[in-house]
């Protein structure tokens, strides 16, 4: 009863905030936003699968890139639906093919992806279109406000019927053992090929609806590899594999980084490197698993070393 | 170039093949040697050649400290191979950032360079700017003094029976985690004198290390992981590659093209080219 309360309470919130929000606030929780649902949206496929992806920028970025190019032509709702379709469709090639492999060949590989993604983008801008970077059709705050509360809405309720269904109980069951998934009739290439594919979706359409929010944008803004890293971060602060704890890590580095990365830039890239370590080595169940500990165990949990 | 990859490739080969520590970090002590090459040189002028004995033995302390703080109580803890593997890649992105914003700290975000030996000399029929012959020659005199000491010495030896079978070699008394860490300290210190060599040839800055974690990380996965023979050769190679596939297309694809190589070994021969 209480978790319903709460739940309606910043519901309502947040989506009465432009009614009462300075330009700041909006702003500021705009970013968490985004936080959030890029972690969420990460948890779906890695969380569960434990394949570790480090290549969000990839996704981030080719949505990023969609709007700028098709910001000034379409209205940004319907961008974002392309953005979305067409990250799907790129990501299913790229999961059948990332995907044979394991552990940290994946996470290097779907590293290499991001970078090479924007190195393309950046050959292509000095190259073919002779330029560097675009200027961006500036969207009303509220529009894309909107967008990306609707967004991060849509990655939870996904997050949240995934976790529910048979689809992510193979995935789970993949995560902990995968030979013995596949030997009991999961099909695991195509539950994993779709749960990659679906977390690029996502991906994807935060990296069109934010995008508006830069009046400019260059290969360096949109892959930038810090996109990449901080989800992982986010979801190993908050503990990996269930629905909260991505959104406590993403909320809480979020804040942390909206407070400290525009002034103290190297500080807080200095902490957040310490506070990833400290995460490693002494609370691999994340904020979460600490909590989750004492009211009930949550079904997935990472691997705690004994 | 070649030379340079199959050095940082060797540092990188030996911390994984040996411990399954996939160090995004490496490339940081590339750019950390290269950094202490540069200031004893702008600052003390001290030549180059010599200050790769003061930023090998320092980064060999440093990563022998890394080892102790951050990697040896997670082998330790780690259940399995799979978590270890995953947790040291998490806990090296960790590093990374440490370092190279300790980096930006100290030395500033700019690209900074020196000149050191830039005139040409004629070497078997062909001509090539005195720093980077020396730069390779020393590159490759480290690579192949390293390969033959493990070949061939006793401790070499002691080396690769870990590599093979670390429960086996501990019956038979050897200490492994004196192994590890001191391997995981000469790993990196063959990283550092990369990155002395390096600041003889580039203008150097602290953003310039993830780029040769990936071209070593390239280089291992074509010749093989543990084998140290193989990032040998596959330095030599990609090196090759690299400069001819730059220069039929566009400098600017350079990465492009090493990640499509990397890529592309990893799905089709990701035992590597010497593998069995």
């Amino acid at each position: 009863m209480l978790m319903v309360f709460i739940w309606t309470f910043i519901s309502v919130a947040l989506i009465l905030l432009p009614l009462y929000g300075s330009v700041y606030t909006i702003s500021f929780i705009l970013s968490i936003l985004m936080y959030i649902a890029l972690t969420q949206s990460w948890n779906i496929f890695s969380g569960y699968t434990k394949y570790i992806s480090i290549g969000t920028a990839a996704f981030f970025g080719i949505g990023g890139y969609t709007t700028a190019i098709l910001g000034s032509k379409l209205p940004l709702p319907i961008v974002i639906m392309i953005a979305t379709l067409v990250n799907f469709v790129l990501a299913l090639p790229m999961g059948f093919i990332t995907l044979r492999l394991r552990g940290p060949y994946f996470a290097i590989l779907t590293f290499g992806l991001g970078e090479l993604v924007g190195h393309i983008f950046l050959w292509w801008e000095m190259k073919i279109t002779g330029t560097r970077g675009r200027m961006i059709m500036p969207v009303e705050q509220t529009t894309v406000y909107y967008s990306l509360l609707a967004i991060a809405a849509t990655v939870f309720f996904t997050a949240y019927i995934v976790k529910v269904s048979r689809f992510g109980l193979a995935l789970q069951s993949i995560g902990q053992d995968e030979e013995k998934a596949e030997t009991l009739g999961v099909n695991t290439t195509f539950f994993k090929v779709t749960a990659f594919a679906l977390t690029a979706a996502l991906m994807g359409a935060v990296g069109a609806a934010i995008t508006p929010r830069w009046t400019y944008l260059d290969p360096y803004i949109a892959f930038n590899p810090l996109l990449s890293f901080q989800p992982v971060i986010m979801a190993m602060i908050g503990g990996v594999g269930n629905l909260y704890g991505p959104m406590l890590g993403a909320a809480f580095i979020g804040i942390l980084s909206e407070v400290l990365l525009i002034r103290f830039p190297y500080y807080y890239m200095i902490m957040l490197g310490m506070i990833l370590i400290i995460v490693v080595h002494f609370i691999p169940g994340g904020l979460t698993g600490l909590i989750g500990k004492k009211t009930r165990p949550s079904p997935v949990q990472l691997p705690t070393p004994s | 170039m070649g030379g340079i990859y199959a050095l940082t490739a060797i540092g990188l080969n030996l911390q994984y093949g040996l411990m399954r520590i996939l160090n995004i970090g490496h490339g940081e002590l590339v750019m950390l040697g290269a950094y202490i090459t540069y200031s004893l040189y702008s600052r003390l002028g001290l030549d180059p050649m010599i200050s790769l004995l003061i930023s090998g033995p320092t980064i060999f302390l440093i990563g022998l400290s890394i080892h102790r703080i951050l990697f040896r109580p997670l082998i330790q803890v780690s259940v399995s191979l799979e978590v270890l593997e995953v947790n040291s890649l998490l806990i090296s992105f960790g590093l990374l950032f440490i370092i190279q914003n300790l980096a930006l700290i100290i030395w500033g975000a700019d690209m900074i360079g020196y000149t050191y030996l830039a005139y040409p000399i004629k070497f078997l029929g062909g001509v090539f700017p005195a720093n980077r012959f020396i730069a390779f020659s020393v590159a490759i005199l480290f690579s192949l003094g390293f390969y033959l000491f493990l070949r061939f010495s006793l401790a070499g030896k002691v080396v690769r029976a870990v590599m093979q079978d670390k429960i086996g070699s501990q019956f038979i008394g050897v200490k492994i985690f004196k192994v590890h860490s001191i391997c995981f300290g000469l790993g990196v210190a063959m990283a550092g004198i990369t990155g002395s060599l390096l600041s003889m040839i580039f203008e150097i800055s602290p953003f310039m290390g993830l780029s040769y974690t990936v071209e070593g990380m390239i280089v291992i996965i074509l010749g093989g992981l543990g084998n140290i023979l193989g990032s040998l050769i596959g330095g030599l190679i990609i090196g090759v590659v690299e400069s001819i596939g730059s220069y039929l297309t566009s400098p600017d694809l350079k990465m492009v093209i090493s990640y499509s190589i990397f890529i592309a070994i990893l799905l089709i021969r990701p035992k590597g080219i010497l593998g069995r």
